[in-house]
């Protein structure tokens, strides 16, 4: 098992979630985020105070799946995250040791 | 901290106590005059009748914002006794709707929209603290005014002076009811004036607080804020705007400097920002100032409380006419002029100079734009509004991006680099621009000076105003540090005012 942890560009949300679901993912959990890669913040001007801003709003995905989901899923997300353009985020693929679903006590891939 | 407040709440009591034993001493003496009253009309010759001629007069005096006692005078200038109209002692309902309408406008400008102007700029942990710091100001400054301000600040009389009124007239605002008050305004109740001064009394030192934002002890503002007015506000509003004021050039024939401020470009916008710049400069820098981010955290609400305060500010201007005449009206047209282009003009400085025209920048230019015109919105025609515009979103913008970053004070919402620079600015631009075309009080004192020798007045009136508001602030300001202190520990201002001074948090997420 793995855990997917994919940080995009916030405005790709809906279309990564569609391409997913799609490829049969059944679940996923989203978290807004800052952070910051190759492509670097902005400056903010207020007044005469200049502030330079070096994170910047992201989304992060979460995802747990099967080892067999894991190439399906990862090419949905590339196809639909991507731009091109420097900020496009990453994927992160995590070994995964237990999932169990807390209703009702199942474990390991039928957990998923 | 504790015990300052106690002192202050023993203060209130006091005062409460007196307000009430001069109510009380008043209906004694009463009581004797209304007793004797029915024996009196046998012995009373009988009572003069206005004519119909006389009538009609004090109706028209009543469109015409004139003095109604006027068609009732006899060839000696006197009005007999007795000789009273409908319209006698009485306020004209359109004035009088439109000075309680005008009150409520400047109320709305303090609460909520300075402290949602201010509030937006600073970070969100101390935004709750700059809207106790101008609810603070509302309340405190209302109980000054009752107890003694209204009475400095506009008793005439023979024990007022050019410096300040008389205090025992009006104190505990006795006396002040709805009969007009001929100084001020011929068809508007006292008792509505007054509530429209105070006001301006509310928001002025209000203004101060955009300055300290974000460091300094609650205690201590409201102790440098009472006593602020005493020292500073109220003998300045007297000099510029009391019937025998030292600076009332319009009003009062003996005036020692004849200058003209119509909404308060000295009062309230010099004063409160130049003492601003002062106290600034004696509290010192926030912590971590020039080192941290210090970024405004919504600038949503600061928009917000822009247009507020913009919607407001045609209480205070149009308003300051004490009528709703002609001179309000021009007024309306001025103020509107002035601040569009202000807003507009800074933002495209912005755009030229930065690559962004910003909101923060478009808000900037509306207030300033609202602070210059204010002094002279009365008193200039569309083309002067136009040019006051265009200077309220240059110089200001000059000191708010290459001054305050040269001196390093930290004027943390720009109270000085807007309200003092703009203030003395509109101060000084009234005086070149003022014209009688659009409002004929300025031919009743001042008709040999206006559009010649009038800007050196107003130079006159810019330096009394600054020597009062910067020694007086002085002078508090030390008073304050040496008693209670002006700053918090530092764990307090790192951790934030909202959750250390007043128990609460802004946001809960």
């Amino acid at each position: 098992m793995k855990l997917l942890i994919a940080i995009i560009k916030p405005f790709k949300l809906d279309e990564v979630k569609e391409a997913l679901t799609a490829a049969g993912v059944e679940g996923m959990t989203v978290t807004e985020v800052k952070g910051f890669g190759r492509q670097k913040g902005h400056t903010e001007i207020y007044r005469g105070s200049e502030y330079t801003v070096d994170f910047l709003p992201k989304v992060k995905l979460e995802i747990a799946l099967a080892d067999d989901a894991v190439p399906t899923a990862i090419a949905a997300i590339m196809a639909a995250a991507k731009t091109g353009k420097i900020g496009d985020g990453k994927i992160f693929v995590v070994p995964l040791d237990e999932i169990i679903r807390i209703r009702t006590d199942e474990r390991g891939e039928t957990a998923v | 901290m504790k015990s300052s407040f106690i002192k202050l709440g023993r203060l209130f009591g006091c005062l409460l106590a007196l307000g009430l034993a001069s109510t009380l001493v008043r209906a004694a003496d009463a009581a004797p005059a209304a007793a004797a009253t029915p024996a009196a009309p046998a012995a009373t010759p009988k009572k003069p009748e206005p004519t119909l001629e006389q009538r009609v007069a004090d109706l028209e005096a009543y469109v015409t914002n004139s003095d109604p006692s006027g068609p009732l005078k006899d060839d000696k200038g006197k009005v007999p006794d007795g000789l009273v109209t409908a319209t006698s002692a009485v306020a004209g309902p359109g004035h009088n709707a439109w000075m309680m309408t005008s009150a409520a406008l400047v109320l709305f400008m303090t609460l909520p929209g300075l402290a949602l102007f201010y509030g937006g700029l600073v970070r969100k942990k101390n935004v709750l603290s700059v809207l106790a710091q101008c609810l603070g100001c509302a309340g405190l400054v209302t109980i000054l005014w009752w107890a003694f301000g209204y009475s400095f600040v506009f008793a005439g009389g023979d024990g007022a002076g050019p410096i300040i009124g008389d205090f025992g007239k009006y104190a505990f605002l006795k006396g002040v009811d709805s009969v007009p008050n001929g100084d001020y305004g011929y068809w508007v109740s006292q008792n509505v004036f007054s509530m429209y001064q105070m006001m301006f009394a509310i928001i002025t030192p209000a203004l101060i607080v955009g300055a300290i934002a974000e460091r300094m002890k609650f205690s201590a503002i409201m102790l440098f804020i009472g006593l602020w007015m005493v020292v500073v506000y109220f003998p300045l509003a007297h000099m510029v705007w009391g019937i025998k004021g030292y600076m009332n050039g319009v009003w009062n024939a003996d005036a020692a400097i004849k200058a003209i401020d119509f909404a308060g470009g000295t009062v309230v916008h010099m004063s409160s920002g130049w003492s601003a710049l002062i106290l600034c400069m004696i509290l010192g820098p926030r912590l971590g100032f020039g080192k941290e981010k210090m970024a405004p955290h919504s600038m949503v609400l600061c928009m917000v409380g822009t247009g507020m305060l913009w919607v407001g500010w045609y209480g205070f201007n149009a308003g300051s006419a004490i009528a709703a005449d002609g001179v309000a009206a021009n007024a309306y047209m001025t103020t509107t002029l002035a601040t569009a282009v202000a807003c507009f003009a800074w933002g495209v400085i912005e755009k030229l100079h930065r690559g962004h025209a910003s909101i923060l920048g478009f808000c900037s230019g509306a207030v300033a734009g609202l602070v210059v015109i204010t002094p002279a919105c009365g008193f200039v025609n569309a083309t002067g509004a136009i040019i006051i515009g265009l200077l309220a979103a240059a110089v200001p913008y000059i000191f708010v991006t290459f001054v305050k970053a040269k001196f390093g004070y930290d004027d943390a919402l720009d109270t000085f680099g807007v309200h003092a620079v703009g203030g003395t600015m509109g101060a000084l631009a009234t005086g070149f621009l003022a014209t009688a075309d659009v409002n004929a009080n300025l031919n009743t004192n001042l008709k040999d000076i206006v559009g010649k020798t009038l800007w050196i007045e107003q130079v006159k009136a810019i330096g009394v105003t600054l020597v009062l508001a910067v020694v007086g602030t002085l002078i508090i300001a030390y008073i304050v540090k040496a008693t209670i202190g002006l700053r918090p520990t530092e764990d307090v201002e790192r951790q934030g005012l909202d959750i250390n001074e007043h128990g609460e948090e802004g946001y809960v997420l």
